[in-house]
């Protein structure tokens, strides 16, 4: 699934020759059926989100953010992804590292393992962990018996968590260090670096601009997962409940301004992440286009 | 000689970075998918069989893959016209817009769910349009329709995007200048170009939507055999502790999920022989 979250190198270009163009009927009914598809299913909902929020006044919508449940449940997202964040990126630059750098027998096979947490249902990634840990699980019987409590508690979110987003760092960091090859690391070791001060010095920054972009998106799920989080959560109040549980619990009690007030704070945190989003990407592609202008000088 | 594991290679660090990628990748995903495999293993095969033909079971799954598919279908048609306007077309506000499209990736799919029910449900924004000429929107299939259309609405537009951009205008100049109109060169030489890109859109938007629950529930109304989709189900038959029928439901998913891999994997590969 690299192609739909993956960054877009190539350059941008807008065509004006009129023979391999529309005619401008036809072009600003594309631009049209474009613009209201997109108004239809973006922004009219983000709009409502924080029209609905602010329905009640802006006292309410404060009030509500400072609610106790309102702050246990912010806690505990944020525990949910400063775990499972730095957790993906150890993982991520280790699997580029393995994968962009070294030619081994299995490794499509690897890489495609790596993407399997996307393909699999949120529901399902939560069922795995009830399965597993749950009573009635395989490992059940024996955490019972030394008192360790992983589903309906906070480790089983924070597993959940992990298992979503497991994929985000490894898919944005392999492609770009494989496009990037193996001469300055080469370089660098014959120079007498070891590994790790190749890592710091050499890879890291050429994938820095990557490597945030693979974060800020792991970053965005972590904080936002409902489903696998919900099935093993346990909707415990103040206890065992993220944000977005928060905000479904609070719709299904009909308190309509809470919930709405509470995914505003999701939908800011979501538009923030576009525009780093946006911005990693401008980086990236100047990081590129300024690589590619070096070739040609070097070839001149 | 010893059979080495790799390619020579003068940079260190190959054993301890793939051991630490296969210890993470068998901890956090590969053994509790298994065991999905080991709960199965207790269940009798008349016992697996009698949990997925229940009428309630395979409406639910009737009602996934229709709406799925038809939400694909939605956003291969206007997820490709999107694609050719940011990419071809200038107009104000054409960045932002397209930062925009990956708002379903960023947005929780639980405020994606609440946002679309307040809009949709009978007193709603365009639920009360909708309403007024008969068409129930929230809490029925055409519900579900929406929020999976929202969710999967970035896949096909950012897998086509760059395939667009990289086409060669000397191309569709050839094509016009041996005299093909406009509509024929986007038939006969720009679509055979955009076609893995497109379906491999589909199929990951198709994937998306399959597995899709915390959009889904808030709008759907969550009638059995009506409007009930198969995560939802898995979710109910944990929560009534059958834990047998939960199972089987979600190995079937893990069924359709491997498929759906193997086939964009293919797509993919079939993309790339395109473009090289």
């Amino acid at each position: 699934m690299s192609a739909a979250t993956g960054i877009n190198l190539s350059a941008r270009r807008t065509s004006t020759s009129p023979a391999i163009t529309e005619p401008w009927p036809v072009r600003l009914l594309l631009i049209g059926i474009a613009l209201a598809f997109l108004t239809l299913f973006l922004f009219i909902p983000l709009a409502t989100v924080f029209h609905q929020a602010l329905a009640k006044g802006l006292a309410t919508y404060l009030a509500s953010l400072r609610e106790p449940d309102a702050l246990a449940a912010v806690r505990l997202t944020l525990v949910a992804a400063a775990i499972s964040v730095p957790l993906n990126v150890v993982f991520g630059v280790s699997a580029a590292w393995a994968i962009a750098k070294f030619e081994f027998p299995g490794k499509n096979l690897l890489t495609t393992m790596i993407d399997l947490p996307f393909a699999v249902s949120p529901v399902v990634a939560g069922l795995i962990f009830v399965l597993l840990f749950g009573l009635q699980g395989v490992l059940g019987p024996w955490l019972r018996e030394h008192d360790i409590k992983i589903i309906f508690a906070v480790p089983g979110i924070v597993l959940a968590t992990v298992f979503v987003t497991f994929p985000f760092v490894a898919r944005e960091l392999i492609p770009l260090m494989q496009e990037q090859g193996t001469d300055e690391e080469e370089a660098a070791v014959s120079l007498g670096a070891n590994g790790l001060q190749t890592l710091w010095r050499v890879t890291l920054p050429n994938v820095k601009w990557g490597l945030m972009y693979g974060v800020i998106l792991c970053n965005a799920r972590a904080m936002g997962e409902f489903g696998a989080v919900s099935v093993v959560s346990g909707h415990i109040r103040g206890e065992t409940n993220t944000l977005p549980l928060h905000v479904e619990i609070l719709y299904n009690e009909y308190n309509f301004a809470a919930a709405f007030a509470a995914a505003s704070v999701l939908t800011l945190l979501a538009l923030l992440t576009l525009v780093i989003k946006s911005f990693l990407e401008w980086r990236i592609q100047r990081q590129f286009a300024e690589a590619a202008r070096m070739l040609q000088g070097d070839a001149a | 000689m010893s059979l080495r594991l790799r390619q020579h290679s003068v940079l260190p660090g190959f054993g301890l970075t793939l051991g630490i990628t296969l210890l993470y990748l068998a901890l956090i995903v590969l053994i509790p998918l298994s065991g999905v495999a080991i709960k199965t293993f207790e269940l009798t095969w008349q016992d697996f069989v009698a949990n997925l033909t229940s009428p309630r079971v395979i409406a639910s799954f009737r009602i996934t893959f229709v709406v799925a598919g038809l939400a694909a279908l939605i956003n291969a048609i206007f997820g490709l016209t999107t694609a050719w306007v940011l990419e071809r077309y200038a107009f104000p506000g054409k960045r932002i817009i397209d930062a925009f499209v990956d708002l379903p990736f960023a947005l929780p799919t639980a405020v994606a769910g609440i946002a679309l029910t307040a809009i949709y449900a009978p007193n709603g924004l365009i639920g009360k349009h909708l309403d007024a000429i008969g068409i129930k929107a929230a809490y029925s299939p055409l519900g579900i329709l929406i929020a999976l259309t929202f969710i999967g609405l970035p896949f096909v537009v950012r897998t086509v995007q760059p395939v667009i951009a990289d086409l060669d205008a000397e191309i569709e100049e050839a094509a016009a200048s041996l005299g093909a109109t406009r509509f024929h060169t986007f038939r006969r030489v720009l679509l055979p170009a955009l076609w893995p890109a497109l379906l491999t859109g589909v199929a990951l938007s198709f994937a998306r939507a399959l597995g899709e629950y915390g959009s889904v529930v808030f709008i759907s109304g969550n009638m059995p055999m009506k409007t009930e989709i198969v995560p939802l189900l898995i979710v109910t038959k944990l929560e009534q502790y059958d834990y047998a029928g939960a199972t089987a439901l979600a190995l079937v998913m893990l069924g359709a999920s491997f498929i759906l891999l193997l086939v964009i994997n293919v797509l993919q590969w079939w993309a790339r022989q395109r473009h090289a």
